[in-house]
Parts: C-alpha cells; structure tokens; sequence
C-alpha cells in the first residue's frame, strides 16, 4: 500500500470520521491524476468505462517484466517457476477477493465479455437446448445481452428479461412470473453501468435456483467497488473486468461453481488446456487451467494481483461508503442544475458509483466536449453500450460520471461548473 | 482551438432551429444510419430527378455537431446536381483533416464546421450526414446510374 495512505491512517483528516478514505491522499497514489489540460488537474470521472492505475500496480508489472518474466506451467528452470507461482499466487488472490471456495474455480479471461462469452460458449452449448430460456434484464450491457443472443438462436432458445420500474429498478415480482422450469440461466448485472442501481443477486439466485436455474452474475460494476462474495450471493458464474478495479486493461476473471465448472466441456483448444494430445483427439487439463488456452496474460494477472492487494489494503467497504457519501452529494448537487434529468434510483444506498444525466437542450456529447474543454473534466457519453436500455429510457444517449477511490466532492463541483458552463454556450 | 471555434452561433442555429427537418413523399433515397459509437442516428430522404437533387430532408437524433451539419448540407445540396454533392462531400470530409478543398465562399455556413477538425473525437458527428448520403448516392449509382 502507498505511504500517503498509510499516513492517512495514521493521522485522520481534521473533519474526516475515523474509517472514513482520503481521496485526496489515495490520489498521489495515481501517476496520470497528476496530468493538467489547459491548466486544470484532470478530474477523472469515466471511471465505470476503465480506472486509472495505482503505482503499485504498475511497479508490480514492471517489477515482473524486469525479474521474473518467463512462460509459465512449463519451464523446469527457476525463473519459470518463479513466474508460475507469481501467476498462480495471483489467482489465489482473486479467489480471496470473491471468497471463492477454491482457486480451481478461478478463470483468467481478458475481462468480463470473454468471461461471459466462455460461459456462453462452453457451459451454454453444453446445456441450453431448443424451447429452454434465458433470463436477462432490460438493463443489461451488450456484454451480457449478445452472447445469449448468439447462443439462443444457435438452439433455437428464447430470451426474456425482468423488466424496470420507472426509478430503474427491478421488478422481482415480474422476475418470479418469467422464471419457469423451462429457465436453465438467469444473468443478470450486479451493478447497473448506467443506471448505478444495485440489484439484489442473492435474491435472483435463490429465485433461479428455486426453479432449478443456474444464475451468472456480470460483476464488471460490482467486484471493483463493493465487497463481493460469491457463495454468500450463491452464484454459479461472476464475471470481472481487471481494468475497471485499477488493474491493466486485457486481464479479468470468470468465477464457475466448481460442481458446475467440473461439467463444462473446454472453451478455447490449443496449449496448455490439454492432458494429452493425439493426431485425432485430447485429453483435457485439470481446473481451472482446462479453461486456460495458450499463454495467458501473466504481466496482468499478476498486475491484477497487484490492484486486490490495493483495494484491499484500502477496504472494499470504505470504498463503497466512499462512493455511497460522493453519489448522495452528487445528486443533491448536480440536482440543483435547472433542466437536468438523473437517471437511477434517487436513494444512494441503492446504487453503485455511476450517475447518468441529460440536461435540456444539450446534448450529451456536447456536454462531454465542453466540461472535458472548459474543466477537465472526463465524462462518458453515448448508449454506454446499453442501447435496449436506451431505449426503455426513451434517450439516445446519456453523460455519465463514475466515481472511484481518488475522486472527491471538489469533482463533482467542477462537473457542475462544466454543466453550467454547457448550458451558458447553448443559451439553455 | 477553442470551444468557441466549435460551438459557433451558425452551428447552435442549425442545431436548434434545423432547416429541411423531416421526411418526403415517395422518396428515391431513403436512408437510416448510425453511428455505433454514440448511438447518434441520421434517416435522409431525397427526391432525385434527371440526376438533381430535388429536394432533400433529414431527421434525427444526435449532437449538435451531428444535427447541424445534416441542416447545412441539406441547405447546400438542395437542388444540386450529384458532381455538386460529390464535390462538397469530399471538400468537408478533407476538412476533417484540417485541409482546404473548399474556398470560404463555396463553403458559406459549412465553413463553422473547420472548428470540429480540433476534436478528433467529434469528427464522425460531423461527418455522419455527408458519409450518410454518400453511401446513398453510390448504392443509387450502382443500381441505376444517377
């Protein structure tokens, strides 16, 4: 962990709760937070899109690259078994991280969509025939939406999806009608990426498994903000983004129920993933690394490592009481600006970090051209890669700002300032 | 450049109060695009006779970089000829690239838009109507010659 926290720690922040995170001290830990644009420090707020990387994580990459790079599960030389147990020891960490039962439920994948793509694939292909259903929600990224789109009409399989109530939250009520014996999967986001809303998984799970359905959970919002844990939520699948939890982009991981996972024909074929090999057939290699073809990305999961043992050092629960704290002033603040919409449910302790807005008369890439311009400030705008959801909310698209561990009130203030100056230029 | 040199008043005017907004009768183009980036959509619509631009509408929904270039486009291209069009797509695409295709004179209110070619990120906004019905023009040519 960084010495600037470790201060913190020692020495509380006059005015701060004991317990309570110091962004202001997290963000020296955060090289490109130091970059200005026309004068002004960034204020990074597309935090939900991709995090900005702590040094420790970047010094943990460099530090494997400089010292131990070598290929791993094969070397009989001590450089490879160095780089083995660095890779293997950041698997161990992922498994702590979810609270997973064991590491041989643990998938290296490039990110959430390959996660949710491998279950797709291989536990899908395997398991989901003609009239069975799927069950998603209407507030589902493309991530979690095309993949069952392409499986269910490779078996002739149907979707459904719970629908949202006019705050953007769940209809549980409705989920329980559209779960039927014919449902063999329920995925569904643990948090929104644009709406925030936190959805209660452990509920759907016990719902899905009551009707005899497995239950995937994209954890892409969750896992880097909130503590996760995948057997109290009783999930089958959770799927992570490392680049969204301060770790390198190209690196995430899948977490498959091991009585599941021990069923799953292979996803990738190729080295590694085998037992033996023949001219006509293969044997495959034990869990997790079955699931694992060719040389995976050591550097970043060993980087991923690298972001669980900062995020936890700082705490998973101050950081979502962090945020919990930062998205309640943002919407009181951004709140005031005549003409702004929010989206998501009005009470913070129903949602993640994410706050998405329209204001009248402006558009949102107008919006994100002119507060990035004039504040220097990163916001997203667009579908956010939910155009269904879009959609339900009758927009084309939406701005939207994220928070993360180094941002503070003082970025919601320069957000506002960006807004209002947005309104200023187009006389709304 | 500055913000100023992007949200120009002739760019803020189109983008409010767009010219040639909606749909034609019997349209010989029609066409719907996206920009899968930003979800910004962009349907046009033309009547095309003896190889004239007729008349040309757009409807849409989008930035106002997006929304305002369609508006001057249709007020450049009404009653123009396909050389015309073809010249005038070329000339804002090189824009785009910070090049001088067009004189000041030729481009009238298109010239608000030399400011976007400072925002990479917002070049496709300006670029979606003329993109829009060039593709629309050359399906046309292919099938019947225009």
């Amino acid at each position: 962990m960084s010495l600037a926290l470790k201060q913190t720690a020692a020495s509380p922040v006059p005015g701060k709760k004991s317990g309570e995170i110091d962004p202001a001290a997290i963000r020296k830990d955060f090289p490109v937070l130091d970059r200005k644009f026309g004068g002004k420090p960034i204020v990074y707020l597309d935090n939900p899109a991709t995090t900005q990387k702590p040094r420790a994580v970047i010094e943990a990459i460099t530090r494997f690259y400089e010292t131990t790079n070598a290929n791993v599960h094969r070397g009989a030389y001590r450089l490879a078994e160095e780089a083995t147990a660095a890779y293997e020891g950041a698997r161990e960490k992922v498994r702590a991280f979810l609270n997973a039962a064991t590491v041989e439920e643990i998938i290296f994948t490039r990110g959430t969509t390959e996660s949710l793509n491998l279950v797709a694939y291989a536990w899908g292909r395997a398991n989901v025939k003609s009239g069975d259903e799927i069950l998603l929600t209407e507030m589902e990224h493309h991530s979690n939406l095309v993949p069952w789109q392409i499986l269910a009409k490779e078996k002739g399989a149907a979707l459904k999806h719970i629908p949202l109530d006019p705050d953007g939250v769940l209809d549980l009520a409705v989920a329980g009608k559209l779960i039927s014996d014919r449902t063999r999967l329920v995925s569904v986001t643990q948090v929104s990426n644009v709406l925030g809303t936190i959805n209660p998984v452990k509920d759907i799970a016990r719902l899905a498994h009551d009707a005899g359905a497995l239950i995937c959970v994209d954890g892409a919002q969750s896992a880097p903000h909130m503590a996760v844990d995948v057997r109290d939520l009783d999930c089958d699948f959770f799927a992570l983004s490392g680049h969204k939890m301060c770790a390198p982009t190209g690196i995430g991981a899948l977490y498959v129920r091991k009585s599941v996972l021990e069923k799953m024909p292979p996803f990738h074929g190729g080295g590694d993933m085998i037992r033996q090999v023949f001219l006509d057939h293969a044997t495959w290699n034990d869990l997790p690394w079955k699931f694992e073809a060719g040389t995976p990305d050591i550097a970043g999961a060993i980087g991923l490592g690298a972001a669980i043992d900062y995020l936890r050092g700082i705490g998973l629960d101050r950081i979502r009481e962090h945020e919990k704290t930062l998205t309640a002033y943002a919407l009181r603040k951004l709140g005031e600006i005549p003409g702004i919409t929010l989206y998501g449910p009005p009470d913070p302790s129903r949602r993640g970090g994410v706050v998405s807005f329209n204001v009248d008369g402006v558009h949102a890439h107008d919006l994100a051209t002119i507060v990035d311009r004039e504040c220097a400030v990163a916001i997203r705008a667009g579908h956010h890669c939910a155009q269904p959801l879009m959609e339900r909310l009758k927009v084309a698209a939406t701005a939207r700002a994220g928070f993360y561990v180094y941002n503070m009130e003082a970025d919601v203030d320069r957000l506002a300032e960006g807004i209002l100056k947005a309104k200023e230029i187009f006389k709304t | 450049m500055s913000l100023e040199g992007l949200y120009q008043e002739i760019i803020l005017d189109h983008y409010k109060t767009p010219r040639n907004r909606g749909k034609l009768e019997k349209p010989d183009i029609e066409i719907f695009e996206s920009n899968p980036l930003c979800g910004d959509e962009l349907c046009l619509h033309a009547h095309v006779n003896g190889g004239t631009l007729k008349d040309i509408r757009f409807e849409g929904k989008g930035c106002s970089i997006s929304l305002a270039s369609a508006s001057m486009m249709t007020e450049t291209l009404k009653g123009r000829d396909r050389a015309h069009a073809q010249k005038y797509i070329n000339g804002i695409k090189a824009m785009m690239h910070g090049e001088e295709k067009l004189t000041d004179e030729e481009l009238g209110d298109l010239e608000a838009l030399k400011g976007v070619a400072d925002f990479p990120a917002r070049v496709k906004c300006a670029l979606l109507a003329w993109t829009t019905l060039e593709k629309a023009l050359n399906e046309r040519s292919a099938r019947e010659g225009m």
